[in-house]
């Protein structure tokens, strides 16, 4: 049985990820799971400087997920480079680092430096819903988009993954922007922009009043934007929103994702990344599948 | 060593208004458990994504067994008071650093908890070898007493309640004042405005003070970064001004903590 594959030459061992900024840089969730088993980790958001984040209450549960606005705290890159990269380099796993900035020469400066480093692939996160400046204010113009893709790829060492915000009103014009930009491949969906009110305090449940929501309350929505941009561009999708069982991991794959990322999940559950790898073995030994690559966008 | 596993209830009871006492019997969880730490308890129903944040009340450690005492505040702490014994429920733990139990050894303490913030200090309290007399608990409730006679057995138990229906008149510090009490170290848990008046207090009186903190939750292991609080200086984990409740604490300096 063959679950290997390819983002932009990159061989991950099986298609699972870990969701940006779910995750930590691993080290947390190393005592439930051994990241050696992971296709890859993405790490949280990383900035050239270190970032304090939003106010708390940052968190906030909603019927079948919820709200972060955690606002990319970081320690910079400079602590990530010395501490959290050796780190996951003890483990046989894909290293994915995910990358945030208030300008373009921001998301430059932080892949320009990660060249030198041991990492495998790229993800800009063009999309936060979290920040005033940056994020996804370059995510939901396809000219930004492209812009900002372009100039991250004259820099960049590694293959670049453009991570998408389904706050737009067509996901596929912005993919088309990043394909046109030079990315490697995609990433999608960032979490949804949402808002809880406590009602009997009166009060905003999140400091930052709105938030971007995730869990199993969005997948549907995530399953539609994939299938929807698999159909659109040429390169590879890594597929995320609200996975937490193997068969919502297949969802993604047959809708046209190479990869998936396992992101709130990890919360309810800290094994969940390892139990869907099974899963999707099971499914395959079940179904008779030789490789996970015919698998990919089966459904269309 | 942070463990995820299925726990059974041995018994569940309501202590005092909507606040809940409840036994489970863990396999490693309780063996590994400190006073100050807590655990992580998961709704059964998928809708409910994040693990509830619970402290720890009492911890019989060789028979594998906690005690926690909670509030019901919404759906979840609603749905965990109606398990009864032998219903099970998963369980992450032990989470968080706990109260610096060595510290306190031979020192004449200030135990303070206020309302949901007064289970964690049985806990502590149960702890501490030496002289019973030595061990000062100075407890602020609303109203109705929960715990006092299990706090009155492993110390001198000092109540407060706002109207004034036991103990004094008041909160913990009045307690403190009325009865003319004083000490050489502080464990706190309670409410963000008690524990502000502990610290300008101990602070007052150059004593060393620990406060467990609170704060909205999701992952519970100092991943996700949802819990953290201000330090007064950069931490050296995140490089900023914030430490996380959930990995760094709950149990702070008082000193290292903006209240």
């Amino acid at each position: 049985m063959n679950t290997k594959v390819q983002i932009a030459g990159v061989e991950l061992k099986n298609p699972v990820m870990t969701a940006s900024g779910t995750f930590g840089s691993g080290e947390e969730y190393s005592e439930f799971v051994d990241l050696g088993r992971l296709g890859a980790v993405v790490t949280k958001g990383v900035a050239s400087v270190p970032w304090p984040g939003n106010p708390t209450p940052r968190v906030a549960e909603t019927y079948g997920g919820m709200l972060n606005a955690i606002g990319l705290q970081n320690p910079g890159i400079d602590v990530f480079c010395s501490r959290d990269i050796p780190f996951l380099r003890q483990y046989d796993t894909k290293i994915v680092v995910n990358v945030c900035g208030r300008s373009k020469e921001d998301y430059c400066e932080v892949v320009e430096r990660l060249g030198h480093e041991p990492v495998d692939l790229l993800e800009i996160n063009i999309s936060c819903p979290n920040v005033k400046e940056g994020g996804i204010a370059f995510g939901q113009d396809p000219k930004a988009v492209e812009e900002i893709t372009s100039a991250v790829k004259r820099v960049a060492r590694q293959p670049v993954i453009m991570k998408l915000s389904p706050n737009v009103t067509d996901i596929a014009e912005m993919a088309r922007a990043a394909e046109a930009g030079g990315a490697d491949a995609l990433s999608l969906i960032n979490t949804l922009t949402g808002m809880k009110i406590d009602v009997e305090r009166r009060v905003f449940a999140l400091a930052n009043k709105t938030g971007g929501l995730s869990g199993p309350a969005i997948r549907p929505v995530a399953v539609r934007m994939v299938y929807q941009t698999a159909q659109a561009v040429g390169i590879p999708i890594i597929g995320m929103g609200g996975i937490a069982t193997a068969e919502d991991a297949l969802e993604f794959i047959l809708a046209g994702a190479t990869a998936v990322a396992v992101g709130s999940a990890n919360f309810r559950n800290p094994g969940a990344t390892v139990e869907i790898i099974e899963g999707i073995e099971d499914y395959m030994a079940r179904h008779g599948v030789e490789d996970l690559g015919t698998l990919i966008g089966a459904v269309h | 060593m942070k463990i995820k596993e299925t726990c059974t209830v041995i018994i569940q009871e309501r202590i005092a208004g909507d606040v809940y006492s409840l036994w489970l019997q863990t396999e490693k969880i309780a063996s590994q458990a400190r006073p100050g730490q807590f655990v992580s308890l998961y709704s059964s129903d998928g809708r409910r994504l994040l693990p509830r944040p619970i402290s720890l009340c009492e911890i019989d450690g060789a028979r594998g067994r906690l005690r926690l005492v909670y509030r019901v505040v919404g759906k979840g702490t609603k749905e965990f008071s109606g398990l009864s014994r032998g219903d099970t429920l998963d369980v992450l733990g032990p989470l968080g650093n706990g109260f610096p139990m060595e510290e306190a050894a031979g020192k004449k303490i200030f135990l303070i908890g206020g309302g949901i913030g007064i289970p964690p200090m049985l806990a502590a309290a149960q702890a501490l070898a030496g002289n019973k007399e030595d061990r000062l608990l100075v407890m602020g409730y609303r109203d109705e007493l929960f715990l006092d006679k299990e706090l009155a057995a492993s110390g001198n138990l000092y109540v407060a309640t706002e109207d004034g229906s036991a103990g004094v008149k008041g909160n913990v510090l009045d307690a403190i004042r009325r009865h003319g009490l004083a000490a050489d170290m502080i464990f706190a848990c309670g409410p963000r405005p008690m524990l502000r008046a502990v610290h300008e207090y101990a602070v007052d009186r150059n004593i060393t003070c620990y406060i467990s903190m609170e704060e909205r939750m999701a992952c519970g292991v100092g991943a996700c970064l949802g819990c953290v609080c201000n330090s007064t200086k950069v931490d050296d984990h995140s490089r900023v001004h914030n430490k996380r409740v959930c990995k760094d604490g709950p149990v702070f300096l008082s000193t290292e903590v903006e209240l």
